[in-house]
């Protein structure tokens, strides 16, 4: 009698302490839109770069995948963007692929963009903002670290250092 | 802790007041009073007597209605200081939060923002108390119905005379032929709906006792109500986005997985005539300006036909043609698209005329999207121009020619013109009023002609499944609140002690209808009128 007593309090007490903490990390979590999280495999996309090729996430299976969000407008990724050109340099034959993903905007605006700044690495437009919302990515700069089986290792919000690019680089090198 | 075994031999759970059955009284401090406390019916609150483990203690902290109380008095107060300065999400997003509270209100505004009141609805604090007031309703109620709900089952119709010499209402009569008189009583209480148990010639007439359930149903109803709160929270189940669409544009409706599109054909701003609409001429006269009478986005939703994988440019088949006007919201498969914003005359086009600076003469107009400009203007003749550069929203920044947003407020462009006889090209930079030519003189110019404006709906879009939660949880309250409010559980105790008849009565609430009610029914019996013992205590 006593004991299921005392199992019944338990299990009630459990379920609503249950119930209380979800809905506080639910609350805390609604306000980052991010809908991939680190661990899950990144949703597969289709773009295509300022030549016309398309690019698919998923060709570059076997290799590190530099996945980085960006628009002109966004200082800091004016001023990140050399440095993962450098980088790429680097660790392109070392099967680490990077792909910059522009966000809505004009090929004009963004050819302009590369050729000022001397960028090599394929440049793709989310025309109407379809990869933009899969990810759930507001603010810019936001890059996703993928690894050769198409998972996501870790994700950076924010203005990265040439050192810090060279870091996530040699993370996701297969 | 063992459980009490009564005389009658009926066992009661430990710290019961006094017996489930018979009603006779355990506990020595109930024992001195003159009318027992029936509330709960004397069961024992398990809460208020096993206290060992952990579990328990937490149990019982809840279990407390004074705990209860403190908590919404808490809450409300809390609630109160959200009202006394605007929460943040109220207050013009162009002023940083700390100046704006400072600016506005002096210190005490400061103190409000510091002390984090102005997201007060949504901090972890406010939503703690919600939650512990919710568990202290479920506890509350579960240690409150299950023992009651036993007790009402065990009550036996023959009681302990100390029971029924400790009720309110009680009397003993001294009549004759009682016989008779017990059986008339029977037959009245019958008609008056009353359910009547007889044991060796006792009675307990009863009605009403499921309004003892009423404050419990009452508190399911509110404990739906808070899980209808909280699945707001939960993904997929409400949805409140912004959703800005330029005439003409195509957009994916928000969090709907890519599923619908929207495209918008036209937004219309009406305002009302004052010579067309004579029956609000006066009222019109009187405040003046320019009233709008419709604001209106013309829209064809999408839905997505077949896969696609992100990015790709999907197949669309059309679901519908709407006029989405205030109030009257397109809605589909339990989204709704309301009017909530508009912005006229956006920027969307820019034309210029490729002319000699000298002669004036024109080779030739061109169009510039602004959304995507082509990197090549052919104007025939062997005229052209190409865009080297462009920034939709110019500034300089460093020195350096940027852009503030993607969004075309401020256009700039480097053009670079080609003519037969400027096969190398002459670069000119060209934004709204200037015209800079980097590298000197040139032959010819980009004469601004024409801009193309579009205007741009701003949407709301809106999907809501706790709807119905919430509304079950409020029905339900109120129902509870009818059930416990409009009836009383009422009990008449007729019973025979030493040759006497005993009569004894209890209600939970209105005391004066259960005295009128008996009067009625000893009326034309030899059985005496009882008396009301909390009367005799005050007088």
């Amino acid at each position: 009698m006593k004991k299921r007593r005392l199992a019944i309090r338990t299990l009630i007490l459990l379920i609503l302490g249950a119930a209380v903490a979800y809905t506080l990390y639910a609350n805390f979590t609604k306000d980052d839109q991010l809908k991939v999280s680190v661990g899950q495999k990144a949703p597969d996309f289709i773009l295509k770069d300022l030549q016309g090729h398309k690019h698919r996430l998923s060709d570059y299976k076997g290799q590190g995948v530099f996945l980085n969000f960006w628009g002109t407008w966004c200082k800091p990724c004016e001023t990140e963007m050399p440095y993962i050109n450098n980088q790429y340099q680097k660790f392109k034959d070392k099967g680490v692929q990077v792909l910059a993903v522009n966000i809505s905007e004009s090929n004009v605006a963004v050819e302009n963009f590369a050729e000022i700044h001397k960028l090599d690495f394929p440049i793709v437009i989310d025309k109407d903002g379809q990869v933009q919302a899969a990810y759930g990515i507001d603010p810019l700069p936001a890059t996703f670290l993928i690894d050769k089986d198409g998972k996501v290792v870790k994700y950076y919000t924010g203005q990265l250092s040439e050192e810090t690019v060279k870091d996530l680089m040699n993370e996701i090198r297969p | 802790m063992n459980d009490v075994k009564c005389e009658c031999g009926h066992v009661n759970p430990h710290g019961t007041v006094f017996c489930e059955a018979c009603g006779k009284i355990h506990e020595d401090e109930e024992q001195e009073k003159k009318i027992l406390d029936m509330r709960y019916e004397g069961s024992a609150r398990r809460s208020q007597t096993y206290n060992k483990t952990v579990v328990d203690k937490i149990w019982n902290f809840f279990s407390s209605v004074k705990v209860g109380v403190w908590l919404i008095v808490v809450t409300l107060i809390a609630s109160a200081i959200g009202t006394i300065f605007p929460q943040q999400m109220y207050i013009p997003p162009t002023i940083p939060p700390e100046d704006y509270y400072q600016s506005q209100y002096g210190w005490l505004g400061k103190m409000y923002y510091q002390l984090g009141f102005d997201n007060l609805y949504s901090s972890w604090w406010y939503l703690v108390l919600i939650a512990l007031i919710g568990v202290s309703l479920v506890i509350c109620s579960i240690d409150r119905v299950v023992p009651l709900y036993k007790a009402l089952k065990a009550q036996r119709v023959t009681r302990h005379e100390g029971f029924l010499e400790r009720q309110r209402v009680f009397g003993i009569s001294n009549s004759e032929n009682f016989n008779a008189s017990i059986s008339k009583a029977r037959e009245l209480l019958i008609t008056r709906r009353y359910h009547v148990r007889e044991e060796n010639g006792d009675l307990l007439a009863e009605k009403g006792r499921f309004s003892r359930w009423g404050p419990y149903v009452n508190h399911i109803g509110l404990i739906i109500f808070l899980i209808g709160g909280m699945l707001r929270f939960v993904p997929g189940m409400y949805v409140d986005k912004v959703l800005w669409v330029r005439e003409g544009e195509t957009k994916v409706v928000p969090d709907t997985n890519g599923e619908y599109y929207l495209k918008n054909n036209k937004f219309i701003l009406q305002v009302y005539d004052k010579n067309k609409d004579k029956a609000y001429q006066a009222a019109l006269q009187s405040v003046g300006g320019t009233v709008p009478k419709n604001y209106q986005s013309n829209v064809t939703l999408y839905q997505k036909d077949g896969k696609s994988i992100t990015g790709e440019k999907p197949k669309l088949k059309k679901v519908e043609d709407y006029a989405i006007r205030v109030n009257q919201p397109l809605s589909f498969h339990h989204y709704s698209l309301y009017q909530v914003d508009y912005k006229l005359d956006e920027l969307d086009s820019m034309t210029f005329s490729l002319t000699n600076k000298k002669t004036g003469k024109s080779y030739g107009n061109l169009t510039v999207n602004l959304y995507d400009p082509k990197s090549k203007y052919d104007l025939g003749n062997g005229y052209y121009v190409k865009v080297l550069s462009y920034f939709p929203d110019f500034e300089f920044s460093n020195g350096q020619p940027t852009t503030k947003t993607r969004v075309p407020n401020n256009p700039a462009f480097v053009f670079k013109m080609y003519a037969p006889d400027k096969s190398k090209g002459e670069t000119s930079f060209v934004a709204i009023r200037e015209n800079i030519e980097p590298f000197g003189n040139n032959e010819y110019k980009m004469a601004f002609k024409a801009i193309g404006t579009k205007n741009v709906s701003g949407l709301t879009v809106r999907k809501d499944l706790t709807l119905w939660v919430i509304i079950l949880g409020g029905i339900l309250f109120m129902l509870g609140v009818i059930q416990g409010a409009y009836w009383n559980h009422r009990r008449i105790w007729i019973q025979r002690k030493n040759g006497k008849v005993w009569i004894a009565a209890h209600t939970n609430k209105n005391w004066y209808g259960l005295k009128m009610e008996i009067e009625m029914i000893l009326d034309g019996t030899n059985l005496d009128m009882p008396t009301d013992q909390a009367q005799i205590e005050k007088a």
